[in-house]
């Protein structure tokens, strides 16, 4: 193996320039692992790392040939990154000319695959240069807003020590429409610092005749070191293969992602040659690899690995749609979907038709509730004391957050979810639901007064009634009329429905059961019988019934007949 | 009044709250007695637990086993008069820290001055995990990854707290019929929760959210939910000398630590803290504690448990889930990983 390698280094010989400036002892280990396959290492240890850390680096090091980079402080987002990797490319190419590429590392960089085969791939890919670099104008790179702004602005100030000032002076910028002008020649572009270039490309880089100019204009870029290679490269390369042979991922804060002993198999499936960051304590990834690939001439695919680390950054951003929790409790319209799947809202329906739910139960197969925000207590599908999730029947409980308990039951419910509602109900979630997108509204006006029709009340309770649960279905039907409803909405009066029951109910099924559902027996239409007379009633007792339909039509229906004799003709209603 | 008053006469309002329940902890540490005082050997990174307890002697064995297996270093405990060999077994323990006292539960704020003195004096700077003797943190990924990890994330994070609600967990039938044997996990017998039946309200004054329900919300406060006990906690804290808890471990001043939840549509990471206590040991112990009434609120609660369990039985319910790992919380939405991928 040993032998093998040293044939391949009379055509290839790698450089690695090292980065560290914690946990020295993991990365001496790693600079001997990189220096043991013959590459030539050259380490810069942040001048902030204790003295007798870096002498025990140092000695760990001895016999590999290890150069030492004069130590600066590096802060993270400053030129200090950048200039610390040019010293150590420049003491590399001096000391070693039979270089043939340089490839950039953390001390928390973690080879997955023997560099021997990082080697023959570079082999067989010569002149590459393997160096992320998107152009800047091209947004959808950076995750923190600041894309080609990086280029045109000031950054005097710490990102991390001196947030405030940053963040102002940002803004100043902006404002005044302050911009720097870009050195002629350069288009900006971005990428992931860890790289691998020819080592031609790399020393016309570092000995641009215009150095000291890119070099000064650098220094006051935001990040440079995901900028300047990336941007210079694009001067120097015959060839760039425009991605990282590093497999890493910075979330939304800009901090990289940190591999874990779970992500083993992950990582081994993703054939990277290079893995970062990797957790510290993560004693198993570090006994893994590297490990010989069964194929040594696999091509790397990261695309699993990032569609891990994709789907973390969109729970982070987004979240589960209709979930309120511990760590998600979002504000009102910002919940990014209200509630978590479609949910149907029979709104007067279940005062026309008694048996509505066992009928939506078997031709739509939806868990038909009954009012579930009725004032003594949520009505389940059969009479359960205890709902999906577990949710309590208690009006007590529910009305303490009635957003949450819909959720839940919508979150928890296997099937669609259907329930009764109308205006003798709590009306605290018609804001909610009206602009709700998953809300399925199926709307009956007037249907509240079949109740109080059979109700066998004295009148004065009735009129009473009647009032009170008008006032509520017309604040209902304010918010349905408004702009800004998101809700499916269906809307019939009380006529419409006597005058076709049939019709509405096949409506509401094709509609939540497009695919034709088993044919059921509709539900019967609850007795209508002196309804007529009701309204006429309590239109002469002050009350004006309202939005129950064209009231001839009402008329003619519900009275026999024989029974219809000359009334005065009110307005439609 | 305009809107930038109110803030700033708040922010007085709360400072001077939280300087007042400091100089509580601090007046309250004369009530503490070392019995083992090892504080010394508390290394700069470890990640410590602090717990009140007392006559919990059957529990200890599995509660400190389990959290060290998480990755805790040191324990802080408070004995509160215990006469059940609980200190005796404690003192003997290399990583636990031990103090006696015989002062009132109640006047000490329910145990928290006294917490709020050891990580006034021993907390800075470390990680603290805050507890009872019957709860045990469950956070993603933990079954491979230590305790160890996910403060280190939390911390390249610039997260200073982190949540972790309190889940109600019980047995399938009467809670006295499977007897709790010292050393055994008591999620064998208290298997199952509660899993989607949370109402949550956001508390203005600090900022955290108040959770309700559970198990003990639908059977015993149905009536009167707004007095079921809070579900919110936020045990995990990097602590510094200026924070206190000011109620349980419910929420903890300055205000800046309650804001463990995303308000955007977002996910942060938390996880559970799973509540092993309707186990045979209850009954005996709500007993006891209704005759000491040093509990929260009069213990009503134990009033409310005793009459409960003895008219119903049980908490189980067909909508009862059966606890298997984090990801099956995850999926319920108990928990997130956030972006801790």
């Amino acid at each position: 193996m040993r032998g093998d390698g040293r044939r391949q280094d009379r055509i290839m010989r790698l450089g690695v320039v090292m980065l560290c400036h914690d946990n020295l002892p993991l990365a001496a280990r790693l600079a001997r692992l990189w220096a043991d396959s013959g590459a030539a290492v050259a380490i810069h240890v942040d001048a902030r790392c204790g003295a007798p850390a870096v002498a025990a680096l140092w000695e760990g090091l001895a016999g590999t040939g290890a150069l030492p980079v004069p130590r600066r402080s590096c802060e993270w987002g400053t030129f200090s990154l950048v200039a610390a990797t040019l010293d150590a490319a420049q003491a590399l190419l001096a000391a070693h000319d039979d270089l043939t590429h340089v490839i950039t590392v953390s001390g928390s960089c973690l080879p997955l695959r023997p560099p021997a085969e990082l080697l023959a791939w570079l082999a067989r890919h010569p002149g590459c240069d393997f160096i992320e670099s998107v152009n800047a104008l091209d947004v959808g790179w950076s995750v923190g807003g600041l894309n080609e702004e990086r280029f045109t602005l000031h950054f005097p100030f710490s990102f991390r020590r001196q947030r405030r000032l940053f963040d102002r002076y940002v803004q100043l910028q902006r404002r005044f429409g302050i911009r720097r002008r870009i050195p002629e020649g350069l288009v900006p572009h971005l990428g992931s610092q860890w790289w691998c270039l020819t080592a031609t490309t790399l020393r016309a880089i570092l000995a641009d005749p215009r150095r000291g100019e890119f070099d000064r204009y650098f220094r006051y870029v935001w990040i440079p070191d995901e900028s300047y290679f990336q941007t210079l490269v694009r001067r120097h390369s015959l060839q760039v293969e425009s991605r990282s042979l590093t497999v890493s991922k910075f979330d939304t804060q800009g901090k990289p992602y940190v591999f874990y002993d779970d992500h083993r198999d992950l990582l081994a499936a993703s054939h990277g040659f290079i893995a970062r960051k990797i957790w510290p304590g993560a004693a198993g990834l570090y006994a893994h690899f590297p490990r010989p690939s069964q194929d040594p001439a696999t091509e790397p695919d990261p695309e699993r690995v990032e569609a891990v680390l994709e789907a973390a950054a969109i729970r982070r951003q987004l979240g589960r749609p209709g979930l309120y929790m511990q760590s998600r409790f979002p504000a009102k319209d910002r919940e990014n979907g209200k509630t978590a799947a479609p949910y149907a809202v029979m709104y007067g329906l279940g005062d026309l038709f008694p048996g509505l739910g066992d009928w939506l139960a078997a031709c739509a197969g939806i868990a038909a509730h009954g009012h579930l925000f009725a004032r003594d207590e949520a009505e389940f599908a059969d009479g359960a004391s205890i709902g999906p999730g577990a949710l309590s029947a208690s009006a007590a409980i529910r009305d303490l957050d009635p957003q949450g308990f819909l959720a839940s039951l919508i979150r928890s419910s296997p099937d669609v979810v259907g329930f009764l509602y109308s205006p003798r109900d709590r009306q605290e979630l018609n804001w909610f639901m009206a602009t709700d997108p998953n809300a399925r509204l199926y709307v009956v006006t007037g249907a509240w007064m079949l109740p109080l029709l059979h109700s066998g009340m004295p009148f004065d309770d009735v009129r009473r009634m009647a009032a009170r649960i008008q006032r509520a279905e017309i604040a209902f039907l304010d918010i349905l009329d408004s702009v800004w409803v998101k809700g499916r909405v269906r809307r019939w009066t009380l006529a419409d429905v006597i005058a076709d029951p049939a019709g509405v109910l096949e409506t509401i099924r094709l509609d939540l059961a497009p695919d034709n559902g088993p044919a059921c027996p509709l539900p019967s239409l609850r007795d209508v019988t002196g309804l007529v007379a009701l309204l006429r009633r309590l239109r002469n007792a002050g009350l004006r019934p309202r939005r129950m339909g064209d009231h001839r039509k009402l008329r003619a229906l519900t009275t026999p007949p024989a029974a219809q004799t000359a009334t005065p003709k009110g307005p439609a209603t | 009044m305009p809107r930038w008053l109110k803030r700033f006469r708040r922010r007085l309002r709360l400072r001077a709250r939280r300087q007042g329940y400091l100089l509580r902890a601090i007046r309250s540490s004369r009530c503490l007695s070392a019995v083992a005082d090892r504080t010394r050997s508390i290394a700069p990174r470890a990640i410590l637990c602090l717990a009140t307890l007392r006559n919990e002697r059957i529990r200890l064995p599995y509660f400190l086993d389990y959290h060290r297996h998480l990755g805790i270093d040191h324990f802080l405990i408070v004995d509160n008069g215990s006469d059940d060999g609980s200190r005796e077994w404690l003192a003997a323990q290399p990583d636990v820290s031990l103090w006696t006292t015989t002062a009132s539960y109640r006047e000490s704020r329910f145990g928290m001055d006294w917490i709020n003195w050891l990580l006034f004096r021993h907390g800075t700077g470390h990680w603290c995990l805050t507890v009872d003797p019957d709860e045990f943190l469950v956070y993603p990924h933990c079954g491979s990854r230590p305790l160890r990890a996910l403060t280190d994330w939390l911390d390249s994070s610039a997260i200073r707290s982190f949540s972790a609600m309190l889940l109600d967990m019980y047995p399938q039938g009467p809670i006295a019929a499977q007897p709790y044997a010292e050393g055994q996990d008591p999620f064998e017998i208290a298997s199952w929760f509660d899993p989607a039946n949370y109402t949550i309200r956001k508390n203005g004054e600090y900022g955290n959210l108040w959770i309700q329900g559970g198990p003990r919300a639908r059977a015993f406060f149905a009536d009167d939910p707004v007095r079921a006990p809070a579900l919110n906690k936020i045990p995990l804290v990097r602590w510094r000398r200026h924070y206190v808890y000011v109620s349980s471990t419910h929420m903890l001043l300055p205000r800046g630590l309650n804001l463990v939840y995303d308000e955007n549509g977002g996910e942060k990471a938390s996880g559970v803290l799973l509540h092993a206590k309707f186990l045979s040991t209850f009954a005996e112990k709500s007993a006891e504690e209704m005759q000491r009434g040093q509990h929260y609120a009069d213990s009503r609660e134990y009033l409310a448990y005793h009459q409960g369990l003895q008219d119903q039985g049980d908490f189980w319910c067909p909508q009862s889930q059966r606890y298997r790992d984090w990801r099956q919380l995850e999926d319920l939405g108990l928990i997130s990983r956030g972006n801790w991928a």
